[in-house]
């Protein structure tokens, strides 16, 4: 009892992995896992151990070419090892069939690699149709699974994948991975054609996902600060997925294993920090809100007296939609429904690197902060120069 | 607490906060257009046919001919040569779809691509060869008759079906093959849900070119006793009786349009959605 309440009042956003969090996922083990292709001299993959814990997300970095998605691929056998065992959970899993393994490991490619000809829900009942499951079953888990990764199954289920944006294919990408529940979930460098802003979204929501989810995830990006912002633990790698590093975010920032690694992180390590500190991390201010369709004057001079000049105005579903001044909000008679577009928004999972970059995208000294479905909060540029200060004084003091 | 201060501006222009909200709004109405076209498209064909064959049944029943002429031009002898050729035309287009499919997909598969040039090169040969030469060849190899004119016509249009339906594999997003792979569908699963229905626009293509192939081709049936339609058209020159010829190559031309016309039909209602 203690343990829940020291962990309800602490500082729940940056919980340590695995603590609280329910997991439903298995842990990984890879015993002297390698893979020689023929007429090469050097092995692609050699002799890699790894221990991957379960419910935790692990990043696989490196350069191209190092063999970190020729990893990946051996863990569900798209790729057969040339040697070497891997285990899921306690179960060797290195002899199994191939086609009823990967039933139990979601993969997630570039793009969602979704079907082109076959709508939305076809695409996520896939996997379930093969594992036999009845109709009624398949359509209840798409319907589950669009909420889940923030799609309307009303609006997409029946869908086409190129009647998508690039963003939302890869939602249904993730739905479908998860379809039958795997407890492994691998990923393979999925949000790397997104843009940047849509990207952030993604990750977020991943984090989401994974928060209430606990799947084991593995993870292959070229992007450290993907890296940072999403893993658990990160892997670098060298050439024939030589493990160099592997540690948590934090640790690799702090102290890189080799000078390979350094270089690899980049210089410019105390920026990087914006990264390894959440939006959720640090102090927000409190709005004004305003519900869509209020009386403006009442708002405005509501406002006033908290000495506000900006009001963020809420959707009937409390979601955020724009952020007028007081002296625009005086001139209409109710609050309205304008959706801003270009309103910065983040999630409390978000990194400071993220608000830095989508208030600088927006042209704006702040960014409206969201929690599940409410404003939690607002952040101003002040406040990321704060936190890059403090670090920037941690490394010199 | 300070009030927030977005720098820049408040203004709210008029669109979605999140990506899953944007872009609510469908391509759908333009593809439906799209749609319309294709469909008024396909009206023109079967149009001129029809008038093609209304023209050619009220010159018959009005033109003064010869005896000759008229024993070749009677309505149960054209209908017999017209059906001796839709016969030659269909049996060998079935034994074409029979070889040239199921001989594509092998040949896009694993160990099986090795063989991909020789096969690809006797399919070459067989249409690069002149198709009378082939027609004889057969002829005296297999003996004069329905059945060497069949098998003729397979050698000579077998290619536009084998190549298209390995074009159409090949051309599928090898990605989407790993990704079905991934997701634990067995090479049979891809094959049959993703790479074939992606690869029937590719493929319906090729065999309505192997259709028409076989339609004009079938004329040369005759010389090697064959039948079909090609009877008209010898017959007239060689007994310089222009209505034979004429009407042989018209009654040709038209059946060649109306089975191009059935092949564009199908491939139009058989195009995967969502494509």
């Amino acid at each position: 009892m203690s343990d829940t309440i020291a962990a309800a009042t602490g500082d729940t956003v940056e919980q340590p992995a695995g603590t609280e969090r329910q997991v439903s996922g298995v842990s990984i083990r890879l015993e002297g896992v390698t893979k020689s292709y023929p007429g090469q001299g050097k092995p692609a993959v050699d002799a890699v151990d790894l221990d991957i814990p379960a419910g935790q997300m692990v990043m696989f970095v490196g350069p191209s070419g190092c063999g970190k998605t020729t990893l990946l691929k051996m863990l569900n056998r798209l790729v057969e090892p040339t040697s070497g065992k891997i285990f899921l959970g306690d179960e060797d899993v290195t002899g199994q069939d191939a086609d009823q393994l990967r039933r139990r490991i979601g993969y997630v490619i570039q793009a969602g690699g979704l079907f082109p000809h076959m709508t939305v829900a076809t695409n996520i009942g896939l996997v379930p149709g093969m594992l036999k499951w009845d109709r009624k079953r398949i359509a209840a888990r798409v319907d589950e699974l669009l909420e889940l990764v923030g799609l309307d199954p009303e609006v997409y289920r029946d869908r086409y994948p190129r009647e998508l944006s690039g963003g939302q294919q890869q939602r249904v990408g993730v739905a479908r991975a998860l379809a039958a529940d795997p407890p492994v979930l691998l990923m393979d460098e999925p949000f790397g054609a997104v843009d940047p802003i849509t990207r952030q979204r993604l990750q977020d929501e991943l984090l989401r996902i994974q928060e209430e989810l606990g799947k084991t995830i593995v993870f292959v990006t070229h992007d450290f600060d993907e890296a940072v912002k999403l893993g658990d633990r990160i892997v670098v790698f060298d050439v024939g997925a030589r493990v160099v590093q592997y540690d948590t975010p934090e640790a690799i920032l702090a102290d890189p294993a080799e000078e390979y690694v350094a270089d690899f992180v980049g210089a410019g390590a105390t920026l990087k920090q914006l990264t390894l500190t959440r939006v959720g991390d640090v102090e927000l201010l409190s709005p004004q809100l305003a519900r869509v369709g209020e009386d403006a004057a009442e708002v405005v001079r509501r406002a006033s007296a908290a000495g506000e000049k900006y009001v963020v105005v809420t959707d009937r579903k409390g979601r955020p939609i724009s952020w007028p001044s007081l002296a625009e909000l005086s001139r209409v008679a109710t609050v309205p429904d304008t959706v801003d577009e270009k309103l910065p928004v983040v999630g409390l999972r978000s990194t400071l690197n993220d608000a830095l970059d989508t208030m600088l995208a927006a042209s704006q000294g702040g960014v409206v902060v969201t929690g599940r479905d409410d404003v939690a909060g607002v952040m101003v540029v002040e406040t990321v120069m704060a936190a890059i200060q403090r670090t920037r004084d941690e490394v010199e003091g | 607490m300070t009030a927030p201060r977005p720098a820049a501006t408040g203004a709210y222009p008029e669109t979605e906060v999140d990506d899953a909200l944007a872009q609510t709004q469908t391509p759908v109405a333009g593809r439906s257009d799209e749609a319309r076209g294709a469909w008024r498209g396909l009206l023109v064909q079967p149009v001129l046919v029809l008038a093609g064959v209304l023209a050619f049944v009220v010159w018959r029943s009005t033109a003064e001919l010869a005896d000759t002429e008229q024993r070749q031009l009677g309505w149960s002898v054209l209908g017999r040569s017209i059906v001796e050729h839709l016969e030659l035309t269909l049996l060998a287009a079935a034994i074409v779809l029979l070889i040239g499919i199921p001989l594509g997909i092998l040949l896009t598969r694993g160990p099986f691509r090795r063989a991909t040039p020789l096969v690809l090169g006797v399919a070459n040969t067989g249409q690069a060869a002149p198709a009378i030469g082939l027609f004889v060849l057969l002829a005296t190899w297999l003996g004069f008759g329905f059945r060497s004119a069949v098998v003729a016509l397979v050698l000579y249009t077998v290619l536009p079906v084998l190549r298209n339906t390995m074009v159409g594999l090949q051309g599928v997003d090898a990605r989407l093959v790993e990704a079905g792979r991934g997701m634990g569908m067995s090479a049979l699963a891809v094959l049959l849900r993703v790479e074939l229905p992606l690869a029937v626009p590719v493929i319906l293509a090729g065999v309505r070119t192997a259709l028409v192939l076989l339609v004009g081709t079938a004329t040369l049936a005759t010389f090697i006793s064959g039948g079909g339609l090609g009877q008209l058209i010898t017959t007239g020159i060689n007994l310089s009786l222009d209505s034979l010829l004429f009407s042989g190559a018209v009654l040709v031309a038209l059946l060649a349009l109306a089975i191009d016309w059935l092949g564009r039909v199908v491939e139009h209602v058989a195009r995967p959605k969502g494509l």
